[in-house]
């Protein structure tokens, strides 16, 4: 395989990955007000994730860094034509970490009132516009040869990316239900619990229509039809899926919780393999384009950068794995007694 | 209105708000990885006080540095489009490597470190927040590498319309990027010593929670004398590369007009750019910017009328921004020295301890202040000599970039007032009681 479409697939695997382990995050966020009853169980729903969000948020720095390092055409590009929801996914992000720090530090229920929005809008909002963009990035984005936008920021939120929207949510809602399955106990577990099974049954008739209307609002598929064998990408994504739903009702969690990282890293790829070797396709004119070919750095970039990535990548999930197999257990008493714990 | 403009306002709003907390996270958290290692070697529960105490301070102000500094990376797609384009080959690489290699491991090692009090080692804690405190110091490390091949670009070639790389090593070996590295660090611990001088300062005027600040200042003391000694020096060598490569950079920062030999210094001018002169100029120093850009009285220092006007860039800020720096850094030097000759009796000389309280925000103006002058100064290019700031902006509507520039300026002035404000609350709270 040449080097670029190596490239290729790495940068479309660290978007997979950001997005199964900061989608928890999201997804335990957006259930934040609603499965939090008081403010115990609202303190074990963000401890459930303290230790870790932050380290997940770091895999979007890294696939925006591998873009800017491999592909800094499509990284010109693509944000600045995304301009105004990547700065309100920015914006959310930051509210988000900071709420997590602020909300516990004054004791005042208007103060926890303001934070707990901020915590679900920071959960919330980026869950939704990373899935209207990506969908709109399958249909392609209008943008000429010279890399400069043509469209309308509300053009965004059309019926397949809002569609795109809704499938993210439902995907890290899910993710996030399954880990506070993992990590709660009690009322709060029962309710997640309930939840986690009430959230499957509006994914799995989004994910089909979503698969659908990717036919008709997209050409995702052609690469599909002319190698058939990756139909299998989605047959294993859709098994993980229904596998989700059969771990929970057999309360095995970390295998529900592993089935819904699997069911969105095979979703990411879903979209992924049918861009090949597209990374920006353009609505205007397919020449335009930006492809792993048309768009990448210098072969010695690549190579000095795939290096590193070899080295430290597996590295980094070794720690993370690490730190997630340290913090399984169910949040305690202890653990909110801790002084810096949220 | 300007889109370049509008950008440039936002990137300098964005990066100035967050260079508010970089320097504290990476000073105070090696301070505090040694005070949680004296908790361990000793099992004197002072040090354990002490750890707790700056370690609250520390999380809020990380939090702020975390979140602030993803819109940077992103920044440079939305806004500067065409500066990514055109030296992603070099720079982008940098940026990601700093993730992978750094990055990662400080934001899943303070995780660990904030959650993990009950339930490791207190040896293995200690030894998280090294790792933590490494990896920010490292990540500054790539930062500075990124930011040395704007000031002093090597290693590359102008091949396919673009900057792209040919040589690794020179970039990672860039005499610049190694004088940055060797300033910002130690600056850095400089203001987290004088944070930590400075609250203690607070708490002993008042004679309350003794041991832990008084153990704390004697900590920071000594980091503070040896640091801002050692960022002054290096600061010396850097104004001697600023002389050989930045010609232009080092006529504003003081203000220098006409080419001449024994070129000196002037304590305080008002710099005309129109004119092309100072309209006033207070106390000359003749022959000292010769020394400070060539370490030779008689050297000939190239002055701004030399330079094209399209080539210059604006004067006032980094004239002032200069000064300050240097002005507050000799400032800070003496502070320390003095401290270091009186440790014995700091508890008897109330005023000294007030002015350490007083201090608190200077390194924070000395270290902004010093951005202004390697930025501004290296105007109008983004990559000095090679792209204009000016053609390197993105092609999008100014609308955009006002309203997102707005919206930066609203959240990061509330967010900025809270954090200082729960900072400050915490810190009057002091320590824990002793059990």
């Amino acid at each position: 395989m040449e080097l670029q479409s190596i490239w290729f697939f790495l940068w479309g695997l660290l978007w997979a990955v950001f997005f199964m382990t900061d989608g928890f995050d999201f997804g335990v966020g957006t259930l934040y007000p609603f499965l939090g009853k008081t403010d115990q169980d609202k303190r074990i729903m963000i401890n459930s994730i303290g230790p870790l969000w932050d380290g997940n948020e770091v895999w979007l720095l890294t696939a925006g860094g591998v873009t800017f390092a491999a592909f800094p055409k499509v990284y010109a590009v693509m944000f600045s034509s995304l301009y105004t929801p990547l700065m309100l996914i920015l914006f959310a992000l930051i509210f988000r970490g900071v709420a997590f720090e602020f909300r516990g530090k004054i004791n005042h229920e208007g103060w926890k009132k303001l934070w707990d929005t901020f915590i679900f809008l920071g959960s919330f909002l980026p869950a939704l516009l990373f899935g209207v963009a990506f969908a709109n990035i399958f249909q392609g984005i209008p943008f000429d040869d010279k890399g400069i936008y043509h469209g309308n920021t509300l053009k965004l939120l059309n019926p397949y990316g809002l569609l795109g929207g809704a499938l993210f949510v439902l995907l890290f809602l899910q993710h996030g239900a399954n880990w506070l399955n993992i990590r709660t106990r009690g009322d709060l577990q029962q309710r997640a619990i309930d939840v986690s099974q009430k959230i499957w049954l509006v994914l799995v008739p989004v994910a089909v229509i979503f698969l659908v209307a990717s036919y008709f609002a997209t050409d995702l598929y052609a690469n599909y039809f002319k190698t058939p064998a990756l139909f299998l990408v989605i047959l294993v994504t859709v098994a993980a899926l229904f596998a989700t739903r059969i771990f929970i009702a057999g309360r095995r969690f970390f295998k529900a919780w592993f089935a819904s990282a699997l069911t969105i890293v095979g979703a990411t790829f879903f979209g992924i393999i049918g861009l090949f070797p597209r990374l920006f396709p353009s609505s205007m004119d397919a020449n335009f384009s930006l492809t792993a070919f048309n768009a990448s750095s210098s072969p010695l970039t690549l190579k000095i950068m795939l290096g590193v990535v070899l080295v430290f990548i597996p590295l980094v999930i070794i720690y993370q794995a690490w730190s997630y197999h340290f913090f399984r257990h169910p949040v305690t008493r202890e653990d909110l007694d801790l002084e810096d714990a949220y | 209105m300007d889109p370049v403009f509008l950008s440039r306002l936002q990137f300098a709003a964005a990066t100035m708000f967050h260079f508010l907390f970089v320097p504290l996270t990476l000073g105070i958290s090696i301070i505090i990885a040694y005070m949680e290692t004296k908790y361990v070697r000793t099992g004197d529960t002072v040090y354990l006080r002490m750890t707790k105490f700056w370690g609250k301070l520390f999380l809020i102000n990380f939090a702020l540095g975390v979140v602030t500094g993803i819109t940077l990376e992103f920044q440079f797609g939305t806004n500067w489009s065409r500066y990514s384009e055109y030296v992603g080959d070099v720079f982008g690489s940098l940026l990601a490597i700093e993730a992978s290699v750094a990055f990662f491991l400080e934001s899943t090692f303070i995780g660990i470190w904030i959650f993990g009090w009950k339930k490791m080692s207190a040896k293995a804690h200690a030894a998280v927040m090294w790792v933590v405190a490494a990896a920010g110091n490292i990540s500054g490390i790539w930062i500075l590498t990124a930011n040395g091949f704007m000031q002093n670009p090597v290693g590359y070639a102008l091949r396919n319309g673009r900057a792209e790389l040919t040589d690794f090593f020179a970039v990672l070996f860039n005499y610049n990027s190694i004088l940055q590295i060797l300033h910002v660090l130690p600056s850095a611990l400089v203001l987290a010593a004088f944070f930590i001088m400075g609250i203690s300062a607070y708490h002993l005027l008042k004679k309350q929670h003794v041991d832990v600040f008084m153990g704390s200042f004697k900590i920071a003391l000594p980091v503070a004398v040896v640091c801002s000694i050692f960022v002054a020096l290096v600061g010396d060598f850097h104004g001697v590369n600023v002389a050989k490569t930045q010609p232009a950079k080092l006529a504003a920062m003081e203000s220098h007009w006409e080419t001449q030999t024994r070129a000196p210094i002037v304590m305080f001018a008002i710099p005309d750019e129109k004119l092309e002169k100072n309209t006033i100029e207070v106390l000359s120093l003749p022959g000292l910017l010769s020394f400070l850009g060539f370490h030779d009285f008689n050297a000939e220092v190239k002055g701004l009328k030399d330079i094209p006007r399209d080539e210059r860039p604006p004067v006032l800020p980094v004239f002032i921004g200069f000064r300050t720096m240097v002005g507050i850094g000799t400032l800070l030097i003496v502070l320390s020295l003095y401290g270091w000759f009186q440790r014995n009796k700091i508890m008897e000389s109330p005023g000294y301890l007030k002015l350490i309280l007083f201090s608190i925000p200077l390194p924070y103006l000395a270290i902004e202040m010093g951005w202004v002058v390697t930025e501004v100064g290296r105007q109008p290019w983004i990559v000095y000599g090679v792209l204009k700031t000016a053609d390197a902006a993105s092609p999008i509507a100014a609308t955009q970039v006002l309203f997102s520039l707005i919206g930066f300026i609203l959240v990061y002035g509330l967010l900025g007032a809270v954090g200082f404000y729960l900072m400050a609350q915490n810190a009057k709270k002091g320590p824990e009681a002793a059990h």
